[in-house]
């Protein structure tokens, strides 16, 4: 459908907000009491945050929880029985508040989760979710989306994207099929859109991410990875909080006669992630898992799922304990 | 820090060393880990308040010991590292030169390990002063409270092991979590997953933990978990009289056995 465009007045968000709590849940950003920027489901209007730069983690696991059931399972003397999971019940939700870099994220996530064979739990999920988006009027030295072919005010993944106005209300444009239908039910609070100016941030671009995928299908064996990796200790943290990261470990956990298999989250930047049962890992040492992490991202998924593995949040190089800063190595890695 | 820059220098022109581990500024201007193997590279070495990273992790990791002999940037938790890393034969003594910087930020001439140990015997080896109190007040609370407490910053783990990764004392190269027969510790990140893994952790470090904090500093999520092992470094204290890293021919207070250790807690 062709995107349309309204303004909601500041003072209508709340009611447009409560409108949607009132049939669905709502996964909004809020200041927690450790003062992170976290998502939490249906917070009250006014502990939600329109201010904030970025929040820790992602909002991924709205359709990849860190941990999600496949199926519950009993063992019996001679046969077992399986039970699965009914996906219908999973819930509406709507996603309040997401930046750019993050509603694009589930079209990244959509290219692995739906490659060739659908990911059934994956795609149920993204099925009931409706995103709101709200373009940026903040970035910080770590932003990059405009190097990853987005920007602060893309609509990618939006179902309807608030962009903030310099008069304080929101120009709301509607995307999609789902974003109309939310307009549909309290059409009231969209009112016509004039030529109001917009308060949207500037980011600057850093790298061309077409020369980069370039330049890293010749890179493998650059010294590169070494050098820019001795001081990656191999934690987590990058993946966790990425948006786009998607690798997951599939695990059984038996009481007595009855147990689950469940998914959760994964990291290439651990050693175990391609230990063999013989003891061989072919990724032995941390700068083969940075390469990996890059390589994947940059140049596998680019040249295999035709869609960039990096949104260019930025949230990898602020939760580094290291300060393994990862616009600064595409950068040079540009130039290597 | 002037004098960092030209020992490193000279460490690295006399070939006593392969490699200074030490400090750079990054683009943004956070402190990070520096690795200089060139003389003419050692002038992007800094000191300041910013360099609170526990260096010692860097001391087991493989790439890093390939270089050969390591001359390393040590503060007072990082010496401390160092001394158990000795003690538990993880790193010797021969293998390493140490760039000392004193608890008010001096530089400390540090000619050999039993150097080393005569600073850190006079310098007080308790927790952190802000530690202290945060824990003095979890002492306080009951059982349940305490429980309640720790379930609920646990809740948020994300299991990144960032914690684990950051410390110089988690070097084992099979970590328990990684165990899957028999599974000691649920995979999953969920409260009760979470609870045992950092319980287990902290077991692990009990009269090993050296108080840097560095595990807290390094979780993404906020979690204050080097309060829990830096209890256990009080309890060492209190019951065995040790500070970790103090000697480089330390025993570690859990798994040694001594004749006339109290075993009041049996009866």
């Amino acid at each position: 459908m062709e995107t349309t465009h309204k303004i909601i007045r500041k003072h209508s968000l709340e009611k447009l907000y409560v409108t949607l709590l009132e049939n669905r849940k709502i996964y909004a950003p809020v200041k927690q009491a450790d003062n992170l920027i976290g998502y939490q489901y249906n917070p009250a209007f006014s502990e939600v945050t329109f201010d904030h730069l970025q929040s820790t983690l992602s909002v991924k696991n709205v359709v990849f929880p860190k941990v999600e059931n496949l199926f519950y399972y009993t063992n019996n003397k001679t046969d077992s029985t399986v039970k699965g999971i009914d996906l219908e019940k999973f819930p509406e939700v709507v996603l309040w508040g997401a930046h750019p870099c993050d509603t694009a994220a589930y079209d990244v996530l959509r290219s692995i989760f739906c490659w060739d064979i659908k990911d059934e739990f994956f795609a149920a999920r993204l099925e009931k979710l409706v995103v709101i988006g709200l373009a940026c009027h903040k970035s910080d030295a770590l932003c990059f989306c405009t190097s990853v072919g987005l920007s602060p005010d893309s609509s990618k993944g939006s179902d309807i994207l608030l962009v903030p106005l310099n008069n304080g209300d929101y120009k709301a444009e509607i995307i999609t099929e789902k974003g109309s239908r939310i307009v549909a039910e309290s059409p009231e609070i969209f009112e016509n859109y004039g030529d109001e100016t917009v308060n949207v941030t500037v980011v600057e671009q850093k790298f061309d991410h077409k020369q980069l995928t370039s330049k890293l299908s010749n890179a493998f064996e650059h010294p590169f990875w070494l050098a820019n990796s001795l001081r990656c200790i191999g934690c987590g943290a990058c993946a966790y909080v990425c948006p786009t990261c998607a690798c997951f470990d599939i695990q059984d956990e038996t009481r007595g006669k009855n147990g689950k298999r469940y998914r959760s989250w994964d990291s290439c930047g651990f050693g175990l992630f391609t230990l063999h049962t013989s003891g061989h890992n072919p990724r032995e040492v941390q700068s083969q898992r940075w390469r990996q992490r890059i390589l994947h991202k940059f140049s596998y998924m680019p040249e295999r799922n035709e869609s960039l593995g990096c949104v260019g949040c930025g949230r990898c190089s602020r939760a580094c304990p290291v300060d393994m800063n990862i616009a600064e190595q595409l950068q040079a890695l540009q130039s290597i | 820090m002037n004098s960092i820059v030209s020992r490193a220098k000279e460490l690295l022109e006399n070939k006593s060393v392969q490699v200074i581990v030490g400090f750079e500024a990054g683009p943004t201007g956070k402190a990070r880990p520096a690795f200089v193997t060139y003389p003419s590279k050692t002038d992007i070495l800094i000191f300041d308040e910013r360099c609170v990273q526990n260096l010692a992790v860097y001391l087991t990791k493989k790439e890093v010991k390939q270089f050969g002999k390591i001359g390393i940037v040590a503060t007072l938790p990082i010496m401390r590292s160092i001394m158990m890393l000795i003690s538990e034969q993880q790193v010797f003594a021969e293998n390493i030169e140490i760039l000392g910087v004193s608890t008010e930020g001096k530089y400390l001439d540090i000619a050999d390990i039993q150097v080393m140990q005569g600073y850190i015997e006079k310098c007080d080896l308790s927790n952190p002063s802000n530690d202290q109190e945060t824990l003095a007040m979890l002492n306080k609370m009951s059982m349940q409270e305490k429980f309640d407490y720790w379930q609920n910053e646990l809740s948020t783990c994300i299991k990144c092991y960032a914690c684990r990764q950051a410390c110089p004392m988690c070097y084992c190269t099979r970590c328990a979590v990684e165990c899957n027969q028999p599974q000691w510790i649920p995979v999953q990140a969920n409260t009760h997953g979470n609870m045992e893994w950092h319980i287990l952790r902290a077991m692990h470090l009990a009269g090993r933990c050296i108080s840097c904090g560095e595990c807290g500093r390094a979780c993404p999520v906020n979690i204050p978990c080097h309060l829990l092992t830096m209890q256990l470094a009080d309890q060492a204290h209190k019951y065995f009289n040790v500070y970790a890293g103090t000697s480089e021919k330390m025993s570690s207070v859990l798994s040694t056995y001594e004749p006339n250790d109290k075993e009041s807690f049996i009866l």
